[in-house]
Order: structure tokens, then C-alpha cells, then sequence
């Protein structure tokens, strides 16, 4: 202390005086008004949520009320419900949506299917160390890209890829590229996004649970279809919406892998692509968001939303 | 505070249901643009160059270079004019199209089934070929055809043109078809096997072979269908989408599925079987119903800030050497009668048949369909590329 002292006047002055900035004059402002302070912590993302993302969803909607001159290719702004009435009439339309809708309950099926055992070993049976490692290789495809994979799959299952190698000395062949391709792919493509929450959830159920429900007297089966199923019903939920409306969406997978068979992506890309007809590809593009709301119509039913 | 809060939540609603509207209404006066027709006259001289020229084309129809260090005809063109380049490619017809749109490009390279829509929707302008000294070194059986001309004006010069012809697998077709039946008709022995391009104008090739197989249809153009001819071309269609393997647009998969053996027969390019893997079984041949083929364009735009490098452009591109360099990069034939002098394989002409006017007398040249006949005839309506696309959505189904 006493070594300090000469330089105690020093330090005092140092300590600048409280200068009028502008920069003050923000923080004062902002800490008096907590009402200001919210708004411009919110604005940037609500700016994006509100008008990038609504009011673009909403431009779409719209659209589909327009028309195009189909020769010049220029968008005429009348109203007319002559776009939708040709989704919901043509033939070609239902068609291509059962199919659509076809490929994506049984891409969520297989992958709850395969998910469910995975994920249950990853959360409840693995020791910490191999649970580390399986959530790793869980995400590891995610890091190589959606186009690398869906094209692997295609050489994976041409005629002389390996699948064929695999399967031609037991009498098997290839199902060559078509839906049952493209809904392999898929599958394979959505599954980190299916075994994720439901490990998640397995994660929430304590062991606890389970050796009370083997005390009890319950069986395996029990145990899983009484204790188990029920706590993790909102994971499977929440994974089932990933592949399934992913599943819906696509339309890469099934041009890569798919033959010559079209999904709803697809009629919306030619449609914007090759067509240049904006408005109809808006107005197909309202059947995939009208299942999806369905579906979580239903699910909000179910109460499966309220826990996620 | 619970009331507070349910009025603030519809206020903020409101809120953005006007910003949205707005927001729309900005959008649509904005893209709401003037009809345009073809208007805009050519020039009868050029002034001097400007700074730099916008370009749109094919992948590989501008190279500078950056792609392969040794494939560059641009930078001969930038010393040269001292016009810099700025190019942008695009994958479809249909995308350059909707790229021309914008506005922001001098120049197209536009094939047949993009050209008369441009010009339709006052996009390019007529093209004074007087202005461009290498048009007389082009092939006159390529100059002021119905997909580069309108009424006789010229909208651009001819840049290269190719022939989709019939690729099949050696080990599977002995001898080689000499018909596009295998596709068509006959496919049903290949099923699952057969491929095809995978685009509306595809729907010509049908009415090609309907046109020499069924000849009481009355087809005279293949890009001149009333709506019986276009009805028989997708029943035709519609059987051989049964079987299909897989349908190409993107010339990389077709390659890699003849390379596989996933594909055996279906319609292709040269630069295809050219690109094949040494020793794929697989060869094409040029049917004895003709083929459709392109024959691309250059053209320049209505609006170019830059017209006198989109001219200077124009005659570079078609003068002999640049012309070699950019086909045989591509893989068709030249435009330009001496450009065979110019090219690095010597047999690059003879491959694309460039030149040989009969070979090139069996193509029909993408066309943009249109309500007015191509052939001619002024009794009835033709089908439009708009009624083609629905009939190509529905023929894949």
C-alpha cells in the first residue's frame, strides 16, 4: 500500500469523467426505455421471420392466383382460381400426389423402423464411450453432401454396381432405378434426421422407469409398448415430420435415382424450369403444404406436439 | 395484461398483412413489365467499343480459360476489342430464356426452341449481318432458317449445330437398327432399358417417326403439330414411357448410363458417344426417319448496354478459328466453312458431319412450337410449346 501511494493521484486520473457521447447518451436511453431495448433486439430476426420468410411464403400463394402468357413468358396479374381448379382436377396432378404422398409414409416408416432399435442401443445399452462415438457416426453422412450421397446410391444400384455384385450369387437383382430406388435413398438421406430426437427422447427415459417396470413384473414387450413407447411418442412424432415432409419436397433424389418416375418436386421445378409458368408451379406447390398442415393437424390431435 | 397481449398480437398481425401488401404491390408493379414485340430496328453502322459485353451461353461456348487453362478463346477477343467479357452459362433453353428476362446480358447463344420465343417477347434484336464481315464464311444452308429469322429479318448468326441420333448398345443390337422403332414401336423387348431426352421439344421426335410411319397423318413439320398429330405423337409417347428407364436431361447421367449398361437404346448426342469410357459397347447411328438436332444462335439483346462489343462478339465468334476452338470444345459441327481448317483433331469435321448438306438436310433444328403453323398451314391451329409442356408433364405422368 504504502509503495502504491505516490501513484494514487495518478490513478484517479486516469478515471475519465463521464463524457457526453453519443454512445452514453445510447446506453442511457436504452437502459431507461426497456420497451426500445426489446424492439431493436428483436427487429433484425423478426424482420426476417415476418417479412423474408412470411411474406415470401404469402408472394407464393398469390401467384397462384396469377396467370402467364405462355408464349412471351410474361406474368399477366389477373385473379383467376384457373390454376388451382387444374391441381385439384387434373388427373395427372393425383396421380403424381398419391405417389408422392406414397413414397413419403413409407420413407418415414422404414426410417422409424430402422431408428427405433438404433437409437434405443445408442441411449440405453451403449457405454458412454460408444455412445459418443455411434451419435458421431450418426452425423457423419450430414457432413458429405446430399448430391455425393443421392449419386453413390445411383451407382450403388445400377446393373453393374455393387448391390447387383452383392445379391446376383443368391439369385437377386438390382431393383435397377425407379421408386423402390428412390425410396431407399431417401430413407438412407433422412434417417440422422429421424434417429436424432429419438434418441433425444430415449435420453429423457429414466432407467429408472425401467428396472421399476421389471420389479413390477413386466415383460420386455411390456416394458417397451407401456413405459417406453408412450415417454418417447413426441420424438418419433417430431422425426417422422423430418423424413415426411422432407420426403415430399424432394425432388433431386428422384431424378437422380427414380427412372422416369416424377414427384411433386418435380412438376414444380419443370414448371418454374422449363414451363416458366410460376403460377401453376405456386399452385402446386400448395399440395405438399396442405398435407403437411394435415398431418400436423392430426399430430396436435394426438397432443404429441405439446412435449416436443 | 392477458387482454394487452392478444390486442398487441393482432396489431402486430395487421401490421404485417399491410407491410405484406405492400411489399406485393412493390413486387408486382415491378414485374409487371410492358409487352414487348419486336420493334426495335437494327443498326447501320457501329460506333466504338464499349468497356465490357454481357454474354449468356451453353456451358462451353465461352471459355476463358478459368475452367482448363488451355481452352481459352476469350482473352483473344478481350486484347483484341478491349471489350471484357462477363459470361454467365445456363443448363435449359428455358432458363436462358427466363435469364433474358433480367435484362442483363448483351448477348445470347440461343438454340432453336429458345430463339423465336426471344424474339416474340422483344428480348433480342435484328442483327445487321452486314455489320459482321465473318457471316459470309457461314454455311448458307444455316443462315436465315426459320429459327434464327423472322419474316426475313436476321436475328442472329448461326454459332454450331448437332443431331440427336440413336445410340445403342453393340452387344445387344446385332446388327445395328437402322429405325427409331427400337425406341418406339419395338421398345417393348428393351423394357426398362430405353432412354430419352427429357424435355417437351423431345415430343418432335415422335411426330418425326410418326411423319415416315404413318404418313395419313399429315404431318409435313415435326415442330407443326395440330392437335390430332400432337394427340397420336403422346399415345406414341405415352407406350414407350412404359418403358423407359430413365429419361435424360443432363448429358452426364446418359453417359454414365450407357457406360453401366443401365441404358442400351434411346436418343443422344455425338459429344456423348465421344465422352463414352474406352470399350463401352455402344454406338450411334443416324436412322432412316431423319433426326431432330440444334443448330444454335447468336443473338443480341434488345436492351444491351453494350452493342457495339455484342456486335464485335458476333463476328469473333464466327470467324473461322474462334469457331473451331468453341464447337470442338462442345463437340458439333462449325458454323464457319474454314473453321475445319482450324481444328486440333483433324478428323473433328468429318465426326460432326460439318458441312455435309445432305447429313444436315435429315435434321430438323429445334423450333419453338407455335399457335401459327411452321409449315404453313393457315387452316388450323398448331399446338404451342405451352400445350407441349402440359403433353410432356402428362406423357411422364
Amino acid at each position: 500500500m504504502t509503495v502504491d501511494a505516490p501513484a494514487q493521484p495518478e490513478l484517479r486520473a486516469v478515471v475519465p469523467p463521464h463524457r457526453d457521447t453519443i454512445a452514453r447518451r445510447g446506453s442511457v436511453l436504452l437502459s431507461k426505455h426497456p420497451r426500445l431495448r426489446l424492439t431493436l433486439l428483436l427487429s433484425a430476426p423478426l424482420f426476417w421471420l415476418g417479412l423474408v420468410y412470411i411474406a415470401a411464403l404469402a408472394a407464393l400463394l398469390i401467384t397462384a392466383l396469377w396467370t402467364v402468357d405462355t408464349f412471351t413468358g410474361t406474368i399477366s396479374q389477373t385473379w383467376t382460381l384457373d390454376n388451382i381448379i387444374t391441381v385439384l382436377t387434373g388427373s395427372l396432378y393425383q396421380t403424381v400426389t398419391v405417389r408422392t404422398v406414397g413414397v413419403a409414409v413409407l420413407v418415414t416408416v422404414i426410417d422409424i423402423a430402422v431408428a427405433l432399435p438404433i437409437a434405443f442401443y445408442m441411449a440405453k445399452v451403449a457405454s458412454p464411450r460408444w455412445q459418443r462415438i455411434l451419435v458421431i457416426a450418426v452425423l457423419m453422412p450430414l457432413w458429405a453432401s446430399y448430391l455425393v450421397k443421392a449419386y453413390a446410391w445411383r451407382s450403388v444400384l445400377s446393373q453393374d454396381g455393387i448391390y447387383e455384385w452383392l445379391v446376383a450369387p443368391f439369385g437377386g437383382h438390382t431393383p435397377g432405378y425407379g421408386l423402390p430406388a428412390t425410396i431407399i435413398t431417401l430413407s438412407y438421406l433422412w434417417l440422422p434426421y429421424v434417429i436424432l430426437p429419438i434418441y433425444a427422447g430415449l435420453e429423457r427415459v429414466p432407467d429408472s422407469l425401467l428396472e421399476a417396470s421389471g420389479d413390477l413384473g413386466g415383460k420386455t414387450g411390456a416394458t417397451l409398448r407401456l413405459v417406453v413407447l408412450p415417454m418417447i411418442w413426441p420424438a418419433i412424432i417430431a422425426g417422422s415430420i423430418f423424413s415426411f415432409s422432407l420426403s415430399l419436397g424432394d425432388y433431386i433424389t428422384v431424378n437422380i435415382v427414380g427412372g422416369a418416375n416424377q414427384m411433386l418436386g418435380n412438376l414444380v421445378y419443370t414448371n418454374v424450369g422449363a414451363a416458366n409458368n410460376l403460377p401453376l408451379a405456386a399452385a402446386i406447390a400448395l399440395i405438399p403444404i396442405v398435407i403437411i398442415f394435415g398431418y400436423l393437424a392430426v399430430v396436435r390431435r394426438t397432443g404429441a406436439l405439446e412435449n416436443l | 395484461m392477458k387482454r394487452f397481449t392478444a390486442h398487441r398480437k393482432s396489431a402486430a398481425l395487421t401490421g404485417l398483412a399491410i407491410v405484406s401488401v405492400a411489399l406485393l404491390t412493390a413486387c408486382g408493379t415491378t414485374s409487371g413489365k410492358s409487352e414487348g414485340t419486336a420493334s426495335s430496328e437494327a443498326p447501320t453502322k457501329l460506333g466504338a467499343n464499349e468497356k465490357s459485353v454481357s454474354i449468356l451461353a451453353w456451358p462451353g461456348y465461352v471459355e476463358d480459360g478459368s475452367n482448363d487453362p488451355a481452352v481459352d478463346w476469350v482473352s483473344a477477343f478481350e486484347d483484341e476489342t478491349g471489350c471484357k467479357v462477363n459470361s454467365k452459362t445456363y443448363g435449359t433453353s428455358d432458363e436462358a430464356f427466363n435469364l433474358m428476362k433480367t435484362g442483363e446480358y448483351d448477348v445470347v447463344a440461343a438454340s432453336g426452341d429458345a430463339s423465336l420465343r426471344l424474339v416474340a417477347a422483344g428480348d433480342v434484336a435484328p442483327v445487321n449481318t452486314d455489320l459482321i464481315p465473318n457471316y459470309a464464311g457461314v454455311y448458307d444452308f444455316l443462315k436465315m432458317q426459320s429459327w434464327n429469322s423472322v419474316d426475313g429479318v436476321a436475328y442472329g448468326i448461326p454459332h454450331g449445330y448437332g443431331a440427336n441420333l440413336l445410340m445403342y448398345n453393340t452387344d445387344v443390337f446385332t446388327p445395328a437398327p437402322a429405325s427409331w422403332d427400337v425406341v418406339f414401336d419395338k421398345s417393348g423387348q428393351y423394357k426398362g432399358k430405353v432412354t430419352a431426352y427429357d424435355s417437351p421439344i423431345y415430343i418432335a421426335d415422335a411426330a418425326m417417326y410418326l411423319m415416315y410411319h404413318q404418313p395419313d397423318l399429315g404431318i409435313k413439320n415435326p415442330y407443326a403439330l395440330d392437335e390430332t398429330q400432337l394427340a397420336a405423337a403422346v399415345d406414341l409417347l405415352k407406350g414407350q414411357r412404359e418403358n423407359i428407364g430413365e429419361y435424360w436431361s443432363d448429358y452426364l447421367k446418359s453417359i454414365q448410363a450407357f457406360e453401366t449398361g443401365d441404358t442400351v437404346v434411346g436418343t443422344t448426342w455425338q459429344v456423348i458417344r465421344n465422352s463414352l469410357a474406352e470399350g463401352t459397347p455402344a454406338e450411334v447411328v443416324l436412322p432412316k426417319e431423319g433426326v431432330t438436332g440444334w443448330s444454335d444462335t447468336w443473338m443480341i439483346a434488345s436492351q444491351a448496354k453494350s452493342p457495339n462489343c455484342a456486335y464485335a462478339w458476333l463476328n469473333y465468334i464466327a470467324s473461322p478459328k474462334a469457331n473451331a476452338q468453341a464447337t470442338e470444345y462442345f463437340g458439333e459441327a462449325p458454323s464457319n466453312q474454314a473453321a475445319c481448317d482450324f481444328t486440333t483433331d483433324p478428323n473433328q469435321c468429318a465426326t460432326y458431319h460439318a458441312g455435309d448438306e445432305e447429313y444436315a438436310a435429315q435434321i430438323w433444328y429445334w423450333s419453338t412450337p407455335i399457335e401459327k403453323c411452321l409449315d404453313g398451314r393457315t387452316d388450323v391451329k398448331c399446338t404451342d410449346y405451352a400445350a407441349w409442356t402440359t403433353a410432356w408433364q402428362e406423357i411422364k405422368g
